[in-house]
This record gives C-alpha cells, structure tokens and sequence, in this order.
C-alpha cells in the first residue's frame, strides 16, 4: 500500500509538472490526462472505488475530450506559448495558490488509517443513498444547471 | 462446489490457484505477496486466452465475411488456412516501420501500444465462472465504461501524432462517435443495473441465476442498444466512419505500418472478444446457462457465448453497409438515445412498484418481461416511424454554412452533394 501510495504520487506529481514544462500544447493535454489517471489510481489506495472510476470517466474520459478540441481550436498548438502580460499576476496567483495548499496540507491533522484494507461492500451504495436523501437538493440543482448548459449550448449554435 | 476443490477439477480453473494460495498461506508468505502472485496468474491466463483469441479470431472472421460474401477467404496457409493469421504476423513483424517526416514521434510509437490497456483492462472484471473473477469490483460496470471512455483520446493520438489530414478526420470522427454512443449505451447500462440492483459483475450473473432467466428477457431494448452501441465503440462496419476506406482511406491508422498496424488491428479484435464478453455476461447470464454449468465447466460455456456474439458482430460486419457520418449521429441521439431514456424510466417505474409492494419475483418478472418485450417492440417501430422520414433528408435551407453560401442540393436531386451539407456534429 505504501509503495503503491508512493508510486502513483510520483506519477501524479511529475506528469502534473510535466504539463507546466512540456511546449507543446497537446502533450501538455496527454500529460494531464496521465495525472489524472494518477489521481484516480491514488482514490482506490482509499478505498474510494466508486470516486476513482468517476474520475477515469468524467476527467480521463469527458473533460479532456473537450480539452482537446480546445487544443485543436487552437491555431498553431504544438508551436510555443505566446508571451502576455498576464505572467506577471499569474505568477503571484500561483504562488498564494501553493501557499494557502500547503499551509492546508501542514497545518490539518491528518487522521492515518490503522488497518490499510479494502472497504469489502465498496462505496457506490453508501454515495447513492446519500445522494437521494440527505443531498438531494444540491444533487437536484446540479441537473438543473446541466440542462441549462445544454439548453445554452444548443439555443447558441442553432443559426435558424 | 467446495472451496477446495483438487486442482486438477476442470470445472473451476481457478482451483490450482486457490491450492496454490493455500500451500502459500501455510508457508507463511505475508498476505501482499499471495495478492500479487495470485493477479500475476489471473493476469497471464487472461493474456494468454486473449492472444490465442486475437489470432484464432482473425481466421474465423476472414472465413465468415467470406462465408457471407460468397467468397472463399484463407485457404492456402495450412489446414484450411488456419495458419494464415501466423503469415499475416510474419508479414507484418518483418516490414519497415515507416514514421512520416513532421510527425509527432513519441506520441506516434506510444498510441499502438498504449490502446491495449483498455482493451485488456476490460477483461478483469469478467467473471468467467462461480469463481473465477480476477477483480470482481463492486463497480464493475461503471469500471467497464470508464475504460471505454478512454479509448477515443488514444485514438486520438494516432491521427494527430501521424501529421496527415486524413487521419485527423478520422480521428476527430472516432471522437464524435464514441462521445455519441457513449450516452445511449450508458443509459441501456443504466437500466440492466437497475433491474439487477447491482453494479458488481458477478452479482449481476447470480441475480440472473437466482430468477432463473436471462436479462436480455427482461432487457431486449437495453440489449439492441447496447448492442448497436458497441459495434460503433469497435469501430466495425456498419459504424466504421473512423476507417471508412473509401472515404478517408483508412482513417488515423492510416500512416501506420508494418507491426504498428498490426497492433491496432490486434486491440480491434480483443476490443470485439471484450465487447462480447461483456454483453454475454450482462444480458446472456455469463457462465450460467440454466442448469448446464453443472456438467459442462463455467468457462466453456462462457467462452461459447463470448463466440455467440462474437458471431452477430461478424454478421453485422459482412452484411451491412457503412453509415454516412450523419447518419450514424442521427442514429444515436434521435434514436438509439431516447429509446434508451425511455427504458430507463421503465425499468424504475417496474423496480419501484416490485420492490415498493414487495411483489414476489414469480409474479413481477414474467409480467416485466411481457412488458419490456412489448414496450420494446412498439418502441422501435413507432420511434422509426416517427423519425424515419427525417434520416435521409438534406436540409431544406442553409443553416451553419449561410454565411459562406455553400451550394446547396436542389430539391430534384437531394443525393448529390448531400456530403458538403452535412450538419457540424462535433
């Protein structure tokens, strides 16, 4: 378990920094992609399964499609970043960025699992039953803000 | 069956592993070594079915297509030509692996390779008897389509990687198909799930076992759908826009050769054997088959199944016609996806007053089956009916192209042309 903790945080961490050093723009996508398998991979080290094969969908699967059609979007993708003047505020905000998440991650006290074994009955049933009694106003919100986006979406790309 | 059955039982493969764990656990190994030798054996067996199948597959395939066209396909390597998939092999290892100038080298050698893991990840959570599951996860069918979720960039990274126009097309085509048919066979899932008020594969396969039937008795619609949708995920004919040769001449594999082709044709097939085992376990009950698993071992008669399928697939692909890409978009979201959502709210409303009277399973599930059988079949007759016209029509005015005046069909010939007004899909 420690060694799979170590390994999947080195991926995660290295392929995350590999994103901010690669040029090209679509490596820097395929990168993403592998932190996020990463991640996915450090969810099950918790017993998380359900969480984890959300995130290989959602992220690894959905939002790095859309990702890439950003990218192809993009004239000229595997050429380098054009300089801007926003480097300046992007620097600062990145740096209270890491300041305020490793504060976090120093400052909480981290509760360590005793016996590092799997969750036999798994997670899925627990999230669903909390999904439709004690959260299902924020669950019911979030479908009504889905199909306002993809009511937008379509009343924006129809032209008739 | 006893847990510890001799190993050389048949009927359960697993059972020299299970002796295996056991001499182990006696020696004292600490609990993460037997967890790691014992995947290790899961995992080679598995890899070993999958070749032997990707090469033995491709046999039956070529015969088959042949068998249909009227052909006579392989006939001169070996016995029958059973050896003519060992010379393709051949063929294929010793040609130059040619690389285009400006293409993206990495990513260009990474894409053949990195398509098997999906594909083989697939086959972990199949349960190929009682208990003969690698990873019986508790989420496996969700496990199953985020691994076919991930497909679709892989190919991706072929047809950008290969610095040629043609297979971008065909890769931003795979996109928009697989995104497509990822929805309805989702919801076709959905509704499996729910009937069976699990996500586990193997629990699926013991509540067809406990109710004595097949789901697809109670599923016919989630069956053809998730069907359709999974010969558009394996990009076969009827749904091959990816490759379409006669279109985009062979799509993003197309700057591949010599064992890099070789390797995205190996990882279709596999993708075909996975595809099916999935459907024979979710709808076909697996490795139970009413009574006839306590004389023929699970496996075999899994393995049937998987080939059952496997046979349909091939059907579709030596008999059907290549959809327009449209077509095949029109396809999914007119009809596949409300068919499909239409099921789901049937399947709940059945479960809800099942489980909400707790009516006895004997009264509940013929009367469900009849239903669902019903439901379906006025589904899809009268949805077809419905959109049938609309399929084959060009637009009647110019809607995403107004501003550049793209010449459009006159209403005397509606066929010619129809390629430069098809609607942006993506």
């Amino acid at each position: 378990m420690v060694i799979a903790f170590w390994a999947l945080a080195a991926l995660t961490v290295s392929s995350a920094a590999m994103i901010i050093v690669v040029r090209n723009l679509l490596h820097a996508v395929l990168f993403l992609i592998l932190s996020f398998v990463g991640v996915a991979g450090l969810y099950i080290t918790m017993s998380a399964d359900f969480v984890a094969v959300a995130q290989v969908l959602i992220y690894a699967g959905a939002i790095s499609v859309l990702m890439i059609f950003a990218v192809m979007l993009t004239p000229q993708s595997s050429r380098d970043n054009a300089g801007n003047f926003l480097q300046a505020p992007a620097f600062v905000l990145s740096g209270l960025m890491i300041a305020a998440v490793t504060l976090v991650a120093v400052e909480t006290d981290w509760r360590e699992a005793e016996d590092a074994s799997f969750i036999v009955d798994g997670t899925a049933t627990a999230i669903g039953d909390a999904l439709v009694s004690p959260f299902v106003l924020p669950f019911e919100i979030a479908s009504v803000v889905l199909v306002a986006a993809m009511i937008g979406a379509i009343v924006l790309v129809r032209e008739d | 069956m006893p847990l510890l059955a001799n190993w050389y039982d048949l009927r359960d493969l697993g059972n020299g592993v299970a002796r295996l764990i056991e001499a182990l656990r006696d020696a004292g190994a600490p609990d993460g070594l037997i967890y790691a030798i014992t995947g290790l054996l899961g995992a080679v067996a598995i890899l070993l079915f999958v070749g032997l199948a990707a090469i033995i597959n491709i046999w039956i395939e070529r015969r088959l297509i042949a068998r249909i066209q009227v052909r006579r396909g392989p006939n001169r390597v070996g016995p029958f030509g059973l050896l003519q998939p060992v010379a393709d092999a051949l063929k294929l290892i010793q040609k130059e692996a040619l690389q285009p100038n400006n293409a993206d080298g990495i990513v260009f050698t990474l894409a053949p390779i990195v398509i098997f893991i999906p594909v083989i990840l697939a086959f972990a959570v199949l349960p190929w008897g009682e208990q003969m599951v690698l990873a019986d996860l508790n989420v496996g069918v969700l496990y199953l389509l985020a691994l076919g979720s991930t497909t679709p960039i892989i190919l991706f990274m072929a047809g950008y990687a290969s610095n040629n126009k043609y297979a971008l097309l065909g890769s931003m085509r795979v996109i928009a198909m697989l995104i497509s048919y990822e929805l309805p066979m989702v919801m076709a899932l959905l509704g499996v799930v729910t009937f069976a008020g699990t996500m586990q594969m193997s629990g699926i396969v013991d509540f067809q076992q406990t109710h004595w039937s097949w789901l697809i008795f109670f599923q016919p619609l989630a069956f053809l759908i998730f069907l359709l949708g999974g010969t558009a995920e394996l990009n076969r004919t009827p749904a091959d826009i990816a490759e379409a040769e006669s279109e985009i001449i062979a799509g993003f594999h197309i700057e591949y050769s010599g064992m890099k082709f070789g390797l995205f044709y190996a990882a279709e097939l596999v993708n075909a054997v996975a595809m099916s085992g999935i459907i024979a376990t979710l709808f076909l009950g697996g490795w139970w088959a009413f009574g006839l698993e306590q004389w023929v071992p699970g496996w075999l008669i899994f393995i049937s199944k998987i080939y059952a399928v496997y046979f349909i697939l091939i059907w579709f692909r030596g008999t059907l016609p290549r959809f327009r890409i449209d077509q095949l978009m029109a396809f999914a979201w007119k009809f596949l996806l409300p068919l499909a959502i239409i099921n789901v709210f049937v399947v709940a409303l059945e479960v809800l007053l099942w489980r909400e009277y707790e009516l006895s399973a004997g009264v509940v599930l013929p009367v469900a089956a009849v239903v669902n059988f019903a439901l379906a079949g006025v589904l899809i007759a009268g949805w077809a009916r419905v959109m049938g016209q609309a399929f084959e029509r060009a637009p009647k005015k110019p809607r995403l192209f107004s501003e550049i005046e793209v010449p459009l069909p006159d209403e005397a010939a509606p066929e010619a042309g129809s390629g430069q007004t098809e609607p942006a899909t993506v």
